[in-house]
């Protein structure tokens, strides 16, 4: 398992929130319990399964919805 | 594609703009109809677009969002050919999102400038022995890092080789430079003011003391109270009934335009954002002025404070405490001093190391075995004698006989606000000290500031003895006095104003007062910015700085009467403009969207104005 933090561009309506939150959790990998949203931060962190998933496929599944990232760092756990 | 609509959102708000204004001059100036209408459709549609895929996508992921409505809406007006509407609801749309982005950065600013004095490079100690620049996120526990002058600490860690003055006020608060040489910690996000060292990092990233308030900062301000889960669950299904309700409307009166108008003045806009943007623009300026709130749920309990506890030592005092009165019950006072020396070095308790500073150089004496008897003082066998030292209590438990001239120093002791330690060896009171520690300057005045924002009840729970417990409080006005308690007494008692329904916070330093902190609804933490202090409690005071602590309360009460006057703006504007689409001639969707793009805006510019709050 693996913890990404990924900062995007400032976020600016809750209801990207519920977007982002969407997209992510509905990709194979993805600790459904650990991620996390955070509007003001404009951060999305969240633990994964590294053998299912790579932080390039999370990064992807946001941009592809309109939002930049621009930075992102996973750790192992 | 529909990444290159969005990301050209600004410039398709421009061109909206002047295809709305060329639309409006050729009709009204040249009577040019034409022009007038292929201009708003181009607008409506160049604008719709990247409102219609943010509905798109919010839709793939299940989620009826205000994109949706108003892309229905817009959808709807143009069917119906009113482009004029259609044009400027997109563009209000967008307009009103771009402004929203640039004010938002500004209610995050405070916090952002916390965030952004995190270390981001690192001078690290390559294999083969040459330092190199490295990203702050290469830098692994036990390597060797060099630390140059006017340069930021990237990691907790402990000095190798070099001397130098380091500003820790992003830690501490603390703005005078401390020393630093061989051996001693030093702290990420700190900066050497002159000097150059060498240090071995042992904590690193988010572990260390500034990765950890930044997080704790950072995951505040996101935090939800119940009354903003409330509001997320009620947006979550406000919004697709909004759309039932217009689909009703319209079916029922038959009149597509009255249903996508009550599409538009139905969305939700003001509501979602306002309790968020108190929030952050709350707890911003907290952390600006040595405040750390652990998020919108202490903010709404603090700012309903009726009962603070506080501790004494170190909270309301000092807590450095000092010898002020002395008795010696013996002529050979060098034996028992040393005696009473050897024992007390046993212990870290403050009293223990005021007696040991006070006497000074002695004589020791081997200590064989020593018990601490909780709440009373320490039993050791020292040189085969019996020897206790600690409070009255403890004599009276080792069946110690206090004389008429003890008694009577005791009680003088007492009336001048001392703590005692008294010392018998065999059975016999040998020696009796008075400690006194200094009040904190300006508490007197915090303590009548924190009254005045309404807090009933100022209580000061201490281990010490009552005489000494009352004199502080009638010195610094507090409500009421306790003696004598020990830790879970403490705890008992908050518990027990707890059942009375009372909202309780305690003040206390953090270590010893773990089980007070974490009971209380809010656990304030004197903290010289200690990771338990950080962890325990609800509210941290930067630099242990007692005088932060009224602006702690005035600004939470601050905050969460933003965030009711937000709701109030939103949910009023809703009703109002629904209210007006039946009642009124004039309401149509360009001012219904102008209006909620406006909310939106008052909403933010109210939560700013807690950047302000001093």
């Amino acid at each position: 398992m693996q913890k990404a933090t990924i900062q995007l561009e400032t976020l600016s309506c809750p209801s990207c929130m519920q977007k982002i939150e969407g997209a992510v959790k509905s990709l194979d990998g993805v600790d459904q319990e650990s991620l996390k949203v955070l509007f003001n931060a404009s951060k999305v962190k969240l633990n994964f399964d590294d053998e299912k998933l790579s932080l390039k496929e999370i990064e992807e599944a946001i941009t592809k919805l309109g939002y930049e990232v621009k930075k992102s760092q996973a750790k192992a756990l | 594609m529909q990444r290159f609509i969005l990301g050209m959102r600004n410039q398709i708000t421009l061109i909206s703009a002047i295809l709305i204004i060329t639309a409006f001059i050729s009709e009204l100036g040249f009577e040019n109809t034409e022009i007038f209408i292929w201009s708003l459709v181009i607008a409506s549609i160049l604008g719709g677009a990247p409102i219609a895929i943010q509905a798109y996508q919010a839709l793939k992921v299940k989620v009826v969002s205000i994109d949706v409505l108003v892309t229905i809406a817009v959808v709807g007006a143009f069917l119906i050919k009113n482009f004029e509407e259609s044009a400027i609801v997109t563009f209000l749309f967008l307009f009103g999102a771009f402004l929203e982005q640039r004010t938002l950065n500004q209610t995050r600013s405070a916090i952002k400038e916390l965030t952004e004095m995190a270390p981001e490079n690192a001078l690290k100690q390559m294999e083969n022995g040459e330092f190199a620049e490295v990203e702050i996120e290469e830098v692994d526990v036990g390597d060797i890092l060099l630390v140059k002058t006017g340069a930021k600490v990237p990691v907790d860690g402990t000095v190798l080789t070099g001397e130098g003055h380091i500003n820790e006020a992003s830690i501490t608060g603390e703005s005078l430079p401390v020393n630093k040489k061989k051996d001693v910690k030093v702290f990420a996000g700190t900066i050497l003011e002159n000097g150059t060292l060498q240090i071995v990092a042992d904590r690193v990233g988010e572990d260390t003391t500034f990765g950890k308030i930044i997080e704790l900062v950072e995951e505040a301000q996101d935090s939800k109270s119940a009354a903003e889960r409330f509001i997320d669950r009620f947006s979550k299904y406000y919004t697709p009934a909004v759309l039932v309700f217009s689909l009703l409307v319209w079916l029922i009166s038959q009149d597509i335009e009255l249903g996508i108008t009550i599409l538009v003045l139905g969305c939700p806009g003001a509501l979602v954002i306002g309790v968020p943007v108190s929030n952050v623009a709350g707890i911003g300026n907290g952390a600006r002025h040595g405040v750390l709130l652990k998020g919108s749920e202490v903010i709404h309990d603090f700012s309903k404070v009726e009962t603070i506890a506080f501790d004494k030592t170190g909270t309301l005092t000092i807590g450095n405490p000092k010898v002020a009165d002395q008795e010696i019950y013996t002529d050979n006072a060098a034996e028992v001093l040393g005696y009473l020396v050897s024992v007390e070095k046993e212990s870290d308790h403050p009293l223990a190391t005021a007696v040991v500073e006070h006497i000074g150089e002695i004589k020791l004496y081997p200590v064989e075995k020593t018990d601490v008897v909780k709440g009373g003082g320490i039993v050791a066998q020292v040189a085969g004698r019996r020897v206790a030292v600690g409070n009255v209590f403890l004599m009276e438990q080792e069946k110690v006989v206090l004389n008429e001239k003890a008694r009577a120093d005791i009680a003088r002791f007492e009336a001048n606000g001392n703590s005692l330690v008294l010392t018998s060896i065999d059975g016999e009171l040998k020696a009796l000290m008075g400690i006194r520690d200094q009040i904190r300057p300006g508490v007197k005045e915090d303590l009548q500031k924190l009254k005045k924002l309404g807090v009933k009840n100022l209580v000061v729970l201490s281990g010490d003895n009552q005489g000494t417990v009352n004199l502080v409080a009638r010195e610094i006005g507090l409500t009421e006095a306790r003696g004598h308690m020990l830790p879970e007494d403490k705890a008992a008692y908050i518990e027990e104003l707890q059942a009375q329904g009372q909202i309780v916070a305690f003040v206390g330093d953090g270590v010893n007062d773990s089980p007070s902190l974490a009971l209380a609804q809010i656990g304030i933490a004197m903290g010289g910015g200690t990771d338990v202090a950080i962890e325990t409690s609800d509210v941290v005071l930067m630099n242990s700085d007692f005088s932060r602590l009224p602006h702690a309360l005035g600004l939470t009460k601050a905050t969460a009467n933003n965030m009711r006057q937000n709701i109030i703006i939103a949910l009023g504007v809703v009703v109002v403009l629904l209210a007006s689409v039946f009642l009124s001639e004039w309401m149509n969707m360009s001012i219904g969207m102008l209006v909620h793009e406006a909310s939106i805006l008052v909403v933010i510019l109210n939560g700013m104005r807690l950047l302000r709050y001093k």
